[in-house]
């Protein structure tokens, strides 16, 4: 009876799925009909210019949220290793606040104090600038980056962590012992093995950047990420143009987590 | 430079990047819509500086939202760990362990792909064209699912299913099966074993999943828009609004500071919970 209802929830879980992905290729308009098999959602979808630019804002924003991301949230992962008991606890508390509020107040807050620091920094360049045209700062790439980047910084830290807390002193402590310097040792023994976790973190942290919708909602300004894009035509009304859309980032995203997944299970033979 | 000074430094300058970016996008945010949230609505949206507690007095102007939020998201929590539990206990201890990898696989993958697609998945299935139309191809009544508090609440229980079954999971899978032994042996009956041994040790899970699935519906916005079709309101909704469309910035604070102590006095309460029922510290997230 158990088997049978977990087999239940499986089906739950995959038959929506399932179901975005069938309809992406019927060849007629609706859900209730499957009329034929056609890949002509797909051909509308790739040849749509708004899409497409959607889709690159996404991927240059994911891409460099997620390395920027990765970068800190290693070291400052070393860093905690490293600091002492109090300044652990603040970095702990600010990391767990990251994570925990809520996508929706981030956003908010980002805008709100974005949109007042360029309300005191623009006039500021205007007034400073040599040229005609001074450079203004508004609301796009970066602001998107940033917000995005500090709940990855978060997520990287935390998983960098745990596989620094797993290794074993040994191979360090042998390192030194055979007069290697720290920077040596870091870089022939802590790095190859923490890099699994590091390219994990990196992996999910696009991930969740790809997907966000509600933080880029609030700071894009007038850009349009590829959650927006598809967020603003489904409220224009369904069609399966974004049954083909659904099913791209639904296979991107799938093919993202089992690498992730792949490279937080690999164990180096030292740390198992 | 002394040895001891230097490694401070090093470890400074390895905390310097992501301590910036805490501080730029998170604590400064934070300080400003806290601030924000004492001023007054300039006369064309926005915000004009003051000190006013207003704000927070015009908060029961937005209560449906506070209580769809405060009704749906614990009933959506409470609903996904009545289902994930089984699922955890099947996958940590009833399956063989050459399949288990899969089957935890197929469970954090739909975690993280787009909650945005999947959400919208159910939009279609539950759409007039959808599950209506093929009640009706059959012969029965005509029905409405999409727009109710009903869908919303099944665009919960499939968007956070997964995150209740992760911690419930580790937290089963990390049971000393040798104390469902010593149970057995000393005459316990397999149901009296399971309730004084198994879902006590497994508390500790079952309040990470509950508490990290509910805290995560409390700023939800997706699946109330797409599933409740305008009518049925979280605050996510209000915030959107308030920001984006009405540009009511100060009141927007007030609920986002609120939503916020919400969440906070809830993690709070979480966390002592779970160090009174187990007697234990509580697990990490993730």
């Amino acid at each position: 009876m158990m088997r049978a209802f977990v087999t239940a929830v499986y089906g739950f879980l995959y038959l929506p799925i399932a179901l975005v992905v069938l309809f992406s290729f019927n060849a007629g308009r609706h859900a209730s009909e499957f009329t034929g098999f056609s890949f002509q959602w797909y051909g509308r979808a790739l040849s749509n210019t708004f899409l497409m630019e959607a889709l690159t804002n996404s991927l240059i924003v994911a891409t460099t949220s997620a390395g920027l991301a990765s970068l800190c949230g290693t070291a400052a992962a070393i860093g905690l290793g490293r600091a002492g008991p109090r300044t652990r606890a603040v970095f702990d508390a600010l990391f767990g606040a990251a994570i925990v509020v809520p996508g929706v107040v981030i956003g908010i807050a980002t805008l709100v104090a974005l949109v007042q620091l360029f309300g005191i920094v623009n006039p500021a360049l205007a007034a400073l600038w040599p040229g005609d045209t001074p450079p203004r700062l508004a609301l796009g790439y970066g602001s998107i980056i940033a917000a995005h980047g500090l709940f990855s910084t978060a997520l990287v830290t935390m998983i960098v962590r745990a596989r620094l807390g797993a290794l074993g002193r040994d191979m360090v402590e042998a390192s030194s012992d055979l007069y290697a310097g720290p920077f040596t040792t870091f870089r022939c023994i802590v790095l190859p093995q923490i890099l699994p976790a590091i390219l994990a973190g990196f992996l999910l942290a696009f991930t969740f950047s790809f997907d966000d919708f509600i933080v880029a909602f609030f700071v894009a300004g007038s850009q349009t990420t590829l959650p927006i894009y598809v967020f603003a035509s489904i409220r224009r009304g369904v069609t399966p143009e974004i049954n083909a859309i659904g099913a791209l980032v639904l296979a991107a995203s799938i093919v993202l987590v089992i690498a992730a997944q792949l490279l937080l299970r690999r164990r180096t033979p030292a740390s198992s | 430079m002394s040895s001891a000074a230097r490694k401070r430094l090093v470890t400074a300058l390895l905390l310097a990047p992501a301590a910036v970016w805490l501080f730029l996008f998170l604590v400064l945010p934070f300080a400003a819509i806290v601030v924000f949230s004492l001023g007054e609505r300039a006369p064309a949206g926005g915000y004009a500086p003051a000190l006013t507690l207003a704000q927070y007095a015009n908060l029961p102007a937005r209560a449906t939202a506070f209580w769809n939020t405060l009704v749906l998201a614990p009933a959506g929590a409470l609903a996904c760990l009545l289902i994930a539990y089984p699922v955890a206990y099947y996958l940590a201890l009833k399956v063989l362990p050459q399949r288990r990898l899969l089957l935890v696989a197929l469970i954090v993958i739909p975690f993280w792909t787009s909650l945005l697609i999947r959400t919208y998945a159910w939009m279609y299935i539950l759409g007039a064209r959808g599950i209506p139309a093929f009640l009706e191809l059959v012969g029965l009544p005509e029905m409405r699912f999409i727009n109710t508090p009903g869908a919303v609440l099944l665009g919960i229980v499939y968007g956070y299913l997964p995150l209740m079954i992760l911690p419930i999971y580790i937290s089963l899978e990390r049971l000393d099966r040798r104390l469902l032994e010593a149970s057995a042996d000393l005459g316990a009956t397999p149901f009296s074993t399971f309730f004084s041994v198994t879902l006590r040790l497994s508390l500790p899970g079952m309040m990470t999943g509950f508490s990290l699935v509910l805290i995560l519906l409390l700023g939800e916005y997706l699946i109330p828009t797409l599933l409740g079709g305008g009518k049925v309101f979280f605050i996510g909704n209000a915030l959107v609004d308030l920001f984006l469309q009405s540009r009511n910035w100060p009141f927007g604070s007030a609920i986002a500071v609120a939503l916020v102590a919400i969440t906070v006095v809830l993690l709070l309460a979480a966390n002592r919970l779970t160090a009174r029922l187990s007697g234990a510290r509580q697990v990490d997230l993730l």
